[in-house]
């Protein structure tokens, strides 16, 4: 989440889940909420439907929330720094900016102002095929409304330009002071349950706890003071540099804990051959995963009901996880493993509880400090909450940002890396679906939820199915330049014309051989929201 | 402003009812057709209340407070007409607690108990609908159905899926999907917002029936092992297995204030499923073998240190999950740069 963290000094969803249900105004993009956050996405309708909230809709595809929208604007996937620097345009052309608030809380407008000049709708309209008077209307309504909220999630941040459309929608906020009041913010939605935590908790190469940065000594020192060793000061390396070096023979030994990358990550193949050279590849989790089968060692672990601990969800808000039934077999937490290997390695780590780890966190992150096991008993407390009396924060940057002011980047609109051709006439976006969730070594496991979506799909508009004689439950192979793969047809009309949809929870369908490993250089997240494809029908 | 119920003077502020007055002040009056989430209608009169002056009984849910009232909620006249109305409930369908998932945990039950009803005065109807159970997460048997309506508001209201409906009258009064669809052959999205409200065990879930109930049932709140909302929730559990998912009827905590999705409510069975992995393996001429811990971690720990050795220690590198603890990964970074002597993790926010 670099491109909030670089307008606001804190990539962390703003603004709070029931806060959402005060707003006036919506802006929901990139994100299928009623099936990926179905139950943030119950704040939203219910705002809409019995409190006259408006929603501004804008995806390529016409998703479910589209029912409820005021405006739904549909841009050409890989468009958005176009169109979100179009509505700034219109809202400085037509004086709708929040000029107190700009002089105030931010800098650098001038420089975004200079740059979002070229942006007017006419100009945008070419780019990202959203007509200049639907973008005029959705640029007044967001900035006049008293409460703007803007909704996003992984619909913005898988493009090659992810960074730059998250610093765009900031942008958009802190021109209108459409933040840090209730009902406004910028809103990412993470995916998993405890993205926000593992992120806290400093599973990133560049950061210890609470953000703190490698590099620098004085981050470093009191993780040292307590951790007894001098630390790394070298950034390491993301998943998909990881990969790489793997490949290359630079990482020897994996150790995976609970993640799938065989299932996640772009260009499978790529992947495969990175793991097969490595000299150690453990694997830890709940089932043989696609990357188990590869390992060297597996590990088998408690699952979610089967230990203590927490988590802390996209609005920042630790919660606790308990454990309600024993664990199969000799399975075990994965802290427990964890500590037996770390003192086999000559470690001397004495905890005996999750709750004996939380205590530390506490010492060593400033915004986990004020909150206790006891605290959170009955109901979660949202971080930065730095000391036990303090309630927990449910909106940030309400007096001032976490970096001090608003910084405005500049954005411009660059072409997704890989675009149809005559070879590949079809766009492919990927995504999740309400059945499924993620790599689905869980959900596909559950009855209830394999009863739901039983096949892989491929979701395809009837024009783009007539032309290739293709009709609703064929047998269809997608291609890419990378690879195939076989799933069945869903025609109707949730893509445009010239886009295709694929879920990506399918191992024997996984979508993700056919998408590129082009990556965003700052967030170093792959493109999955844009890859060219083509499709025949298997006879 | 003050109304006085059952002689003890109450403070309110404007829009509250009598019902939620009484409540605040720690005097209960029972309900059924209604909830805190759902707008009231004052459809089963059950929570009726004598207001000083009024010619007839109100209901309180949907009664607003007016300055001055006077109200009392136990009167022989009250009582009487409550009884009336459960005993009308139990004749509309066929009441058999034995076998009943909600026994236990049952809003007319409770009610037909406390109001002393042995048998209703008059008999069941001769009807008997087929239940529906064809999907494999909620079970519908409209033969306990009170007509409520709190699952048809809580679905528009609540979660606005806008999939159930009211349909006929009289006799043939029920609800359900539009043109009478099956819930697995409607828009339903299956988040068993329904289920929740139901006050009876006319709606309920599938997978654990005659496996348990209310009163063998251990609730352990936990969060959502899905999406990033983390949805608080309660596993019921009874010797060891996860019998089913529920959240508190009323006064459930932020975020989600009760309301789940479909992962969150029935997607729990992966835990127990058959493919679990329940012992350490080590590869061992290409193929997995199982090992002891005591064999795996030594293994594991031999080689991570000839590579930190031989290497150095940035050809170690971890990937950690979204999915496990803060606890964990907590534990899992400090493993690698403390014990190991790197920067490489990360984990899959960005995938
Ligand atoms: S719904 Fe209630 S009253 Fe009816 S059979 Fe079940 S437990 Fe008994
Ligand atoms: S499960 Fe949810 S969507 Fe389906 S009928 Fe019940 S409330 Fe409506
Ligand atoms: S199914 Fe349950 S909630 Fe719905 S009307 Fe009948 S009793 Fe009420
Ligand atoms: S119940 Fe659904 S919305 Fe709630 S946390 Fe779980 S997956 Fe997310
Ligand atoms: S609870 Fe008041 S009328 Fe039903």
């Amino acid at each position: 989440m670099a491109g909030l963290a670089t307008a606001f000094g804190s990539g962390a969803m703003t603004n709070s889940i029931t806060d959402l249900g005060e707003s006036d105004c919506f802006l929901i993009t990139g994100t299928n909420t009623t099936e990926n956050h179905p139950v943030i996405a119950t704040f939203i309708k219910r705002a809409v439907t019995h409190r006259g909230a408006k929603l501004i809709l804008a995806d390529p595809r016409n998703i479910e929330l589209g029912k409820f929208a005021t405006i739904w604007l549909r841009q050409k996937p890989g468009t958005d720094v176009a169109w979100i620097n179009g509505m700034m345009n219109v809202i400085i052309s037509e004086g709708l900016l929040n000029e107190k608030f700009v002089t105030e809380r931010t800098e650098n407008f001038e420089a975004l102002k200079a740059t979002v000049s070229k942006y007017t709708p006419e100009y945008v309209e070419k780019i990202s095929g959203i007509p200049a008077g639907d973008l005029k209307k959705a640029a007044r309504l967001y900035a006049k409304s008293g409460a703007s909220a803007i909704v996003y999630a992984m619909g913005i941040t898988q493009h090659i330009n992810g960074t730059d459309n998250v610093k765009s929608l900031a942008n958009l906020a802190m021109l209108t002071g459409q933040i840090g009041r209730p009902g406004t913010g910028v809103n990412p939605l993470r995916g998993q349950n405890n993205v926000q935590g593992a992120c806290d908790m400093a599973c990133l190469p560049g950061n210890l706890p609470a953000y703190k940065k490698v590099t620098e000594a004085a981050d470093r020192k009191p993780f040292e003071d307590v951790w007894g060793v001098s630390l790394p000061d070298k950034v390491g390396f993301t998943i998909p540099k990881i990969i790489d070096a793997a490949a290359s023979g630079a990482v020897k030994a994996l150790y995976v804990m609970g993640e799938n990358p065989m299932m996640s990550d772009p260009d499978v193949k790529h992947v495969e051959k990175a793991l097969k050279n490595l000299d150690l590849l453990v694997v830890q989790d709940i089932f043989l995963t696609e990357t188990g089968n590869l390992a060297h060692v597996v590990l088998p672990t408690a699952g979610w009901s089967e230990k203590e601990g927490t988590y802390t969800n996209t609005e920042r808000r630790v919660q606790r996880i308990r454990k309600a039934v024993d664990a199969p077999g000799e399975a075990r937490p994965d802290w427990e493993i964890i500590t037996l290997l770390a003192n086999r390695l000559g470690a001397n780590w004495k905890y005996a509880s999750a709750k004996d780890i939380f205590e530390e966190v506490r010492k060593v992150t400033v915004s986990y400090a004020g909150i206790t096991y006891d605290r959170i008993e009955k109901e979660g407390i949202q971080w930065p909450c730095p000391n036990t009396e303090h309630p927990g924060t449910q909106i940030l940057h309400s007096a001032a940002f976490t970096r001090g002011k608003g910084l405005f980047s500049v954005c411009e609109h660059i072409d997704p890396a890989e675009l149809p051709d005559n070879e590949y006439p079809l766009l492919l976006t990927t995504g999740r679906i309400l059945y499924q969730y993620h790599t689905a070594t869980m959900s596909r496991r559950s009855k209830g939820l394999v009863s739901r979506t039983p096949q892989p799909f491929v979701e395809i508009h009837p024009d783009d199915a007539a032309k290739l004689g293709i009709a609703h439950g064929d047998k269809i192979e997608v291609s890419s330049r990378r690879g195939s793969i076989e799933v069945f047809a869903e025609v109707n009309g949730r893509c445009d014309k010239g886009v295709v949809f694929i879920p990506f929870h399918y191992s024997e369908a996984a979508v993700n051989r056919l998408t590129h490993t082009a990556i965003d250089p700052v967030a170093n997240i792959p493109e999955y929201k844009v890859s060219a494809v083509k499709i025949r029908k298997v006879a | 402003m003050v109304i006085t119920i059952d002689g003890k003077k109450c403070e309110f502020t404007a829009g509250q009812t009598v019902y939620e007055v009484a409540k605040a002040n720690g005097i209960s009056i029972p309900v059924l057709c209604h909830h805190e989430q759902i707008k009231p209608v004052g459809a089963c009169r059950v929570c009726v209340v004598e207001v000083e002056k009024a010619r007839s009984l109100v209901a309180s849910c949907a009664m607003p407070a007016e300055d001055g009232m006077v109200v009392h909620t136990s009167t022989p006249r009250v009582l009487s007409s409550r009884k009336l109305s459960v005993e009308l409930l139990m004749t509309q369908g066929h009441h058999n607690c034995i076998t009943c998932e909600s026994s236990g945990d049952c809003v007319l039950q409770d009610l037909a108990y406390s109001l002393g009803i042995e048998s209703p005065r008059f008999g069941e109807p001769e009807t008997y609908r087929e239940l529906e159970q064809a999907n494999e997460m909620i079970v519908r048997d409209m033969n306990k159905c009170v007509l409520c309506g709190l699952c048809v508001r809580a679905c528009n209201e609540v979660q606005v899926n806008q999939v159930l409906d009211y349909s006929g009258r009289g006799p043939t009064a029920a609800v359900g999907p539009a043109f009478g669809l099956t819930y697995e052959n409607s828009d339903c999205v299956f988040c068993g917002e329904c289920v929740r409200v139901c006050p009876v065990g006319a709606l309920f879930e599938k997978q654990g029936r005659f496996q348990g109930r209310a009163n063998d049932l251990e609730k352990v709140r936990t969060t959502c092992a899905y999406c990033g909302v983390g949805c608080q929730m309660d596993v019921n559990v009874k010797e060891n297995r996860i019998l089913k998912i529920t959240t508190p009827r009323e006064g459930a905590p932020a975020p989600n204030f009760g309301s789940l999705c479909i992962k969150g409510r029935f997607g729990y069975d992966f835990v127990s499923h058959e493919d679990r992995l329940t012992k350490p393996m080590i590869r061992v001429d290409g193929e997995l073998k199982e090992a002891t811990w005591d064999e795996a971690i030594a293994y594991v720990a031999e080689k991570l240190g000839s590579v930190k050795k031989k290497n150095g220690p940035d050809a170690v590198a971890g990937l950690s999950s979204a999915r496990c603890t803060n606890e964990e990964n907590y534990l899992f970074q400090k493993f690698l740069r403390a014990v190991i002597g790197t920067n490489n993790v990360d984990h899959c926010a960005r995938l």
